[in-house]
């Protein structure tokens, strides 16, 4: 274990994260709320212990390994809960609790967008527009950034890269260094941020809603600056850009990247996994759309595919978006589109869950399992695209699956031990640990009703979820502090 | 500049290894086995890929469209002269350099160039080593020799041993010690640290000294830093594989060589070719096939064989039995670094050898000549001061005014044919060739800079 060197890039990403304190205090004098004051104190206490972290350290130069980048990874998460909570807990609208603080600033940081605080509207433009800012450095990832913008972090920016990308092929680079691909991947992310204010500006948002939705639009996260989330806007137009932005937040980075190298949209659809998540979503809302409109819940086909298409995308993607709500859509609806968030979005977008990919590939491998016992002898290979899966692949994401239903298991169990109704527990949990924000029951709309001590269990399984369970479990393992 | 490097083997990677370090440069490794890759990648900032570096699609994978140098280093021949007909037939690539093992093929000049296999430099590591060990005998007492200038500078290392008659001195009674001939010391290593040599600095015992001078003059500077060493006139050789038999040819005039090789079909081989050497079938760890052949008596053993550990457990033998030096040719650097100094003189790295010819072509057009020094810690290297219509920031300067980065000496500096020591108010003039030395080689594109032309200082 290489201690000071964990330290001084655990101080140098805090220096970086204090900064991110800064656009708030912007905000909050051209609006004239009279918060300034939260912002430039948090600024002042995260810089000073990201200062102090890396002071004593500042001379030390030496290789991370792979083991000192997961440490880096999980405890820079640690930090930021905490350090993100700072503005919140500190200013008197909202007023919250240290859980209620914690919880919606990892609810921000891991693109959940589950929210604890009621009463959006009035509360202070500079909070408003920290919540949103959060969601989308969280996205495609504060530490991913980081190795984008210190380059001395050189091969250890590869370990920390893996350590905190979503998906099973971690290897995959875009370009020979890993800082140019952290680079990349921001560019591609800001761009489409971008493209997305626009929209939602031209759609009729306020400058100010457009670029806050558009943070946590693309980011796949699902906080608004509104109580009724997107219901506020009540347009279809907002609506569809909302649900095609979704959408390509959903999609693997790295592959808009290509795509946008290779100037032919066609790469999308040789991708295995972009064609999956294209059938599945299109499947989802087809068959949403026509029952919903079947059951009655709607009058016309139209105004049925318009909520269908934007809550199974938001839902999907993880993002979390509500217009009408679907706790209460009938039939088999809202629990099949719960259970469906185990799968998500692509490896390497913004959402959560266990990613479309790895249940293509654990398919596959059963499909294998069935034909080996026809022909015992058979040479069978799971295949993506014509190129056969290695077998450590295959093994890595069984035993992600493994853990990734123990975790889920353990953390209903205690939601049900602290008081929560079966639908309310399951759901609460699938809803943080694959990152979506709303669950059925009573966290329909907001889990600000729940016990504290829920609250706790949701603020550990957005984070598990986030850094894909491996990240922090290994922490708790004997062999990762063995010398 | 992007770098393309084929095959992953231990030139391959150290290449890839001390490529990447620059910020400059993006690497990207190909090879057909996985596990090195994953291995390779998880330890280097570089990207890699799998595959038959011949094949078209697998060049292009790697990124040819663009790539400024293609490095071919894969184990075979064939195969690297094809990917660089390839990479400039379908790619354009500028700049290729293959390593040529065969010296059928590496003996022909004439099959590389434009209008043949497209190879803008062939590399045959065994050359290399064999020229590398070549001086090493021509020098004794020297633990590497480097050629600047077409060899009439030399950049010798040495240990300074007892007896030597500046060891205990300062630097400056060199000037009382040898009059009229002129000699820099670029480096000091003291206890594997590098001291900045000044006038006052004190030479100890063991400290490893490097210094530049003209050819003829070296010869002086060796009898300061270590007791006259008799010339060498037996040499025992272990392994007739291409460097065994290179080197056994080229010194067989010159001194008695007694080769040893295992194989009976390939000494009986080499027996056929060479003329003044004798060459024993047999182990040369076999304590009682070398004290045979008077062990005691050789002034240098040099184990050249395949196996690694066969080199160093025959060297440490020979040592053992009285040879005067012995050297043994090691691949991996922690093994060269634990045996250096240490039971065995020098360790031969073939990896160290042949990086400086790549990096030659690595660096801008001002660089003409590149040695790696230290396993690749320190560096020296001789570059032109270009002037083309913009002067370099350097030119016209004098040496203590020019803002070198710490642990950087400028040695020696070649105008037209004459050698001229560098010192303090020396002037550097448009086109010299100033030869450097930098002990840290962090700081070569900070030293390259100073090359270019139309930059400031």
């Amino acid at each position: 274990m290489n201690l000071p060197m964990v330290l001084r890039i655990l101080g140098l990403m805090l220096l970086m994260f204090s900064l991110s304190m800064l656009p708030p205090v912007g905000v909050s004098l051209g609006y004239r709320d009279g918060h300034a004051h939260v912002f430039l104190l948090s600024f002042a206490v995260v810089a000073a212990i990201g200062f102090l972290l890396w002071l004593p350290v500042r001379g030390v130069r030496r290789d991370l390994r792979l083991r000192d980048g997961f440490l880096v990874v999980a405890v820079f998460w640690l930090f930021l809960a905490l350090a993100g909570a700072t503005p919140l807990l500190i200013s008197d609208a909202p007023e919250l609790s240290f859980t209620d603080a914690v919880f919606e600033a990892v609810s921000g940081f891991t693109t959940t967008g589950a929210t604890v605080i009621a009463g959006l509207d009035a509360l202070p433009p500079s909070i408003l527009y920290y919540r949103q800012q959060i969601q989308w450095l969280g996205g495609i990832g504060i530490i991913v950034l980081a190795v984008a913008l210190f380059p001395v972090l050189g091969i250890g920016g590869m370990s920390l890269y893996k350590a905190d990308t979503p998906g099973p092929f971690k290897d995959q680079k875009l370009t020979p260094r890993i800082a140019q691909t952290a680079k990349a991947l921001w560019g591609v992310y800001a761009a489409l941020t971008a493209a997305c204010a626009l929209c939602y500006w031209f759609a009729g948002m306020t400058p100010f809603d457009a670029i806050g939705h558009a943070y946590s639009t693309v980011s796949t996260a699902g906080f608004s600056t509104h109580d009724a989330s997107l219901a506020h806007f009540d347009s279809a137009a907002i609506d569809a850009i909302a649900t095609f932005f979704m959408f390509l937040g959903g999609t693997s980075y790295v592959l808009h990247f290509v795509v946008a190298r290779g100037r032919d949209p066609r790469l999308y659809w040789r991708d295995t996994e972009f064609h999956a998540y294209f059938l599945l979503i299109a499947a989802m809302v087809g068959g949403a759309t026509l029952y919903l409109w079947l059951a009655g819940e709607f009058e016309s086909l139209a105004t049925s595919l318009r909520h269908a298409s934007l809550q199974v995308v938001s839902v999907q993607t993880s993002t979390g978006f509500l217009t009408t709500g679907f706790a209460h859509w009938p039939g088999p609806v809202p629990a099949f589109m719960m259970l469906m968030t185990l799968v998500c979005a692509c490896a390497g977008s913004t959402s959560g869950g266990m990613k479309v990919i790895r249940w293509i590939i654990v398919s596959r491998q059963g499909v294998a399992e069935l034909k080996r016992l026809i022909h015992p002898s058979a040479e069978i290979p799971v295949k993506l695209g014509n190129r056969p899966v290695p077998q450590r692949v295959i093994g890595g994401v069984a035993g992600f699956f493994a853990m990734y239903f123990i975790v889920f298991a353990i953390l209903m169990f205690l939601m049900m031990l602290f008081g929560l109704d079966q639908v309310t527990a399951w759901s609460a949990v699938a809803a943080t640990i694959n990152n979506v924000g709303p669950g059925l029951g009573e966290v329909a709309w907001s889990f600000g009703k729940l016990p504290d001590s829920a609250k706790w269990v949701g603020v550990i399984a957005m984070l598990v979820g986030r850094v894909e369970i491996f990240a922090i479990v290994l922490l708790f393992t004997p062999a990762f502090w063995e010398r | 500049m992007k770098i393309i490097i084929l095959g992953a083997g231990q030139v391959g990677s150290t290449a890839a290894q001390q490529l990447a370090r620059e910020q400059a440069n993006d690497v990207t490794v190909v090879d057909t086995r996985d596990d090195v890759l994953r291995e390779l990648q998880d330890r280097l900032d570089i990207s890699t890929v799998s595959g038959n570096a011949a094949h078209p699609a697998t060049l292009l994978a790697a990124g040819s469209k663009g790539a400024d140098l293609l490095v071919a280093l894969t184990s075979s021949d064939e195969v690297n002269m094809i990917a660089c007909q390839i990479a400039w037939t379908l790619f354009r690539t500028p700049t290729k350099i293959a390593r040529i093992r065969s010296g059928d093929y590496y003996d022909r000049p004439e099959l590389f160039g434009e209008n043949a296999i497209p190879v803008d430099l062939a590399i045959s590591p065994e050359q290399l080593v064999t020229d590398y060990v070549e001086r090493l005998i021509r020098y004794p007492g020297a633990l590497q020799v480097l050629e600047f200038a077409e060899g009439r500078v030399l950049l010798v290392g040495m240990r300074a041993l007892k007896g030597g008659k500046l060891v205990g001195h300062q630097l400056q009674a060199l000037r009382s010690h040898i009059p009229n001939r002129e000699v820099r010391v670029a480096a000091i290593y003291r206890g594997g640290r590098s001291i900045q040599p000044e006038g006052d600095t004190t030479i100890e015992e063991h400290d490893e000294v490097f210094f530049v001078a003209a050819r003829e003059d070296m010869r002086f500077m060796m009898k300061e830093l270590s007791t006259e060493e008799a010339s060498v006139r037996r040499v025992v050789i272990a392994g007739a594989g291409n460097i065994g038999f290179r080197l056994a040819q080229a010194l067989e005039d010159r001194v008695q060589v007694k080769l040893i090789e295992r194989n009976p079909e390939r000494s009986r081989r080499a027996a056929e070719t060479l003329r003044n050497t004798l060459v024993l079938t047999g182990n040369a760890a076999d304590e009682d096939l070398l004290l045979e052949e008077n062990i005691d008596d050789a002034d240098a053993f040099v184990a050249v064989t395949n196996a690694e550990e066969a080199n160093i457990l025959s060297a440490m033998l020979a040592k053992k039995l009285g040879a005067r030096r012995v050297m043994a040719l090691i691949n991996k650097p922690s093994y060269a670094e634990l045996m250096e100094n240490g039971p065995i003189d020098i360790a031969i790295s073939p990896q160290t050898v042949t990086i400086g010819a790549l990096l030659e072509h690595v660096r801008r057009g001002d660089v003409v000549r590149v040695h790696s020094l230290r396993r690749g810690a320190a560096e020296a290297m001789e570059a032109i001061v270009h002037t083309d219509g913009r002067s370099s920031p350097i030119a016209g300067k004098r040496i203590e005014e020019i803002d070198l980065p710490e642990g950087t000496q400028i040695g020696a500096i070649v105008r037209g044919s004459t050698v001229i020591m560098a010192h303090h108010d020396t002037v550097i003039e448009p086109e010299d060739h100033v030869i450097l030395f930098l002990s840290d080689r962090r700081h070569v594109e900070k030293v390259g800079r100073l090359f270019q032309a139309g930059m400031r200082a």
